[in-house]
């Protein structure tokens, strides 16, 4: 092995020296423009260091002399969106829900931004159509649990359902099974008694008026078409949240559903809540 | 052209020397590599500035530390991160942006870039238990376009909390300040978070004053997997109060 360098002249270029079973390896030198670009991206550097956050020092850190920083950017990005829409924010909030329905300009305002907001927290639950599923009520039809006026629509989204708001919508429908009112039977006769209700091929078996006026009537109503006081569904139609089978209204009554709907109030700022509870009351339900 | 060139001249520090020792060319790379870990790292440790100073954040209850070990074993962070990024439209759509000092607990932290599902650092009470129970189930049942994978096995399985306390103990050892009776309690505080009627209840809630106590999974007669992961999923992002949080100060 060879360690002087020979030189080539068929390439006009030395070797390294280095000699494996005969062969040896030119010394080519890098190119040109590799070299350039690599003192390119040095001096690059040494030119970020001056002008963005770089270097640890004792107690802090070198600043930059554009003090770049990405979260005052994203700050001033926001605080620009908030600016663009300050104008209809601003209406919003002044105006009360039904004035803001009513006018054009503020109405197509909420309509775009509330649809937004609706498939980014919304969707999950009640579909991106808003028609929801089993357990999360469609908010197209005139059905409302907790009511579906303006303000009543506002104050649901605001609260939330059995959700963390202090003030939040709450009712504690018994579990009539679990609980020791009924026995399985009377369940499945009152099951059957509100399903008759609405379905006329059903017929509600002999007393079970009796147990629905004595353990559901309170909150449902003697009728049975509900009270939003307290979001007591109607139970004189043919809606069934959680199902219309058999199986599913025993269920319910047997070990109670709760739904929850969380609270948006600090999620959502006050000026969204509002162009959302327009959105949805147009949605072709609201009251 | 000229074919009288000479040899090069050797230079008096030759490249050569660490191509040639093994040795030399180990320690090379260890102080290069040194340099670059003492400049990013070490100033973490000792600059006050990079630290927030935020309210709220506290360690994980027993029971959401073992959702998090089940969110780790099935793999969730393969298409969620728990990182909302400082831009404009990942704020405006999953919440304020993630801060360090939330995931100053997390060992190790569930950061990522990947997205085939969304971001999940802020998804703690944006739905209820029972939506997540469905979506367990079968994530089309709630979300008909969802592409994720069900996982109805976690309401079945009981969750394995044998071993609770000690998961609370190695965390204590790489610096989650668990107390000595919050180990010692883990899995009576983990059976505690999931029935307010529970007789550790105030113990519990005296350890951890924030956390939400019920029974996560609808299943009052069973701990099950899915109990501690929907624990650990309402939680996310919940802890630090935003209204008191100070942006200025905080700036980075």
């Amino acid at each position: 092995m060879s360690n002087e360098p020979e030189y080539d002249e068929i390439t006009d270029t030395y070797t390294t020296g280095h000699e494996w079973d005969g062969v040896k390896e030119l010394d080519t030198p890098m190119p040109r423009w590799w070299l350039w670009t690599l003192y390119a991206t040095i001096i690059w550097a040494v030119g970020y260091w001056i002008a963005m956050p770089a270097w640890p020092l004792v107690s802090d850190y070198t600043k930059g002399v554009l003090g770049y920083s990405q979260r005052d950017v994203v700050a001033a990005q926001l605080n620009e969106a908030k600016e663009a829409r300050k104008i209809y924010a601003e209406r919003l909030l002044s105006a009360d829900l039904e004035t803001i329905e009513n006018n054009q300009d503020l109405l197509e305002f909420s309509m775009a931004s509330g649809k937004a907001v609706f498939g980014d927290n919304c969707a999950g639950c009640h579909g991106s159509g808003a028609s929801g599923a089993k357990g999360y009520p469609n908010l197209n039809d005139d059905d409302w649990l907790w009511g579906g006026s303006l303000d009543e629509i506002h104050e649901t989204i605001t609260v939330g359902i059995r959700g963390v708001h202090e003030d939040t919508r709450l009712s504690d429908m018994p579990a009539f099974l679990t609980d020791e009112f009924l026995d399985e039977g009377q369940i499945k006769d009152v099951a059957a008694y509100v399903t008759a209700l609405s379905d006329k091929s059903v017929t509600a078996p002999a007393g079970s008026l009796e147990i629905y006026q004595e353990n559901c009537a309170a909150c449902h109503g003697e009728d049975a078409t509900g009270n939003k006081e307290f979001g007591a569904p109607n139970l004189a139609d043919s809606i069934w949240l959680f199902g219309d089978d058999q199986q599913s209204l025993i269920s319910t009554i047997s070990y109670s559903r709760k739904g929850v709907m969380p609270s948006w109030a600090g999620r959502l700022d006050p000026a969204t809540i509002k162009a959302l509870a327009v959105y949805i009351h147009t949605l072709g339900g609201g009251e | 052209m000229s074919l009288e060139k000479k040899p090069k001249k050797k230079m008096s520090f030759s490249h050569a020397i660490f191509e040639k020792n093994p040795i030399i060319l180990l320690v090379g790379i260890l102080i290069t590599v040194s340099i670059g870990g003492l400049v990013e790292i070490a100033p973490l440790f000792y600059l006050e500035n990079t630290i927030e100073k935020v309210k709220g954040v506290r360690p994980y209850t027993p029971l959401e530390l073992a959702g998090r070990n089940v969110y780790i074993r099935e793999g969730c962070y393969n298409c969620h991160s728990q990182m909302i990024r400082s831009t404009r439209d990942e704020v405006e759509r999953y919440g304020h942006y993630s801060l360090a000092a939330e995931s100053m607990y997390d060992h190790p932290f569930q950061w990522g870039s990947k997205r085939t599902g969304p971001d999940l650092a802020r998804v703690g009470n944006k739905y209820s238990d029972e939506w997540h129970r469905e979506h367990m189930n079968d994530p089309r049942a709630v979300v008909p376009e969802s592409i994720m994978p069900g996982y109805p096995f976690l309401a079945k399985a009981d969750l394995d909390f044998n071993l609770i306390s000690y998961d609370l103990k190695a965390n204590q050892m790489v610096g989650v300040p668990y107390s000595e009776a919050q180990i010692t309690y883990a899995s009576a505080d983990l059976k505690a978070q999931l029935d307010e009627y529970s007789d550790g209840y105030d113990a519990f809630m005296e350890r951890y004053p924030t956390a939400q106590v019920r029974d996560f999974d609808g299943n009052p007669n069973k701990i099950s997997e899915l109990d501690a992961l929907i624990a650990y999923m309402q939680m996310l992002g919940t802890l630090v109060d935003f209204s008191i949080y100070n942006a200025k100060e905080n700036n980075r």
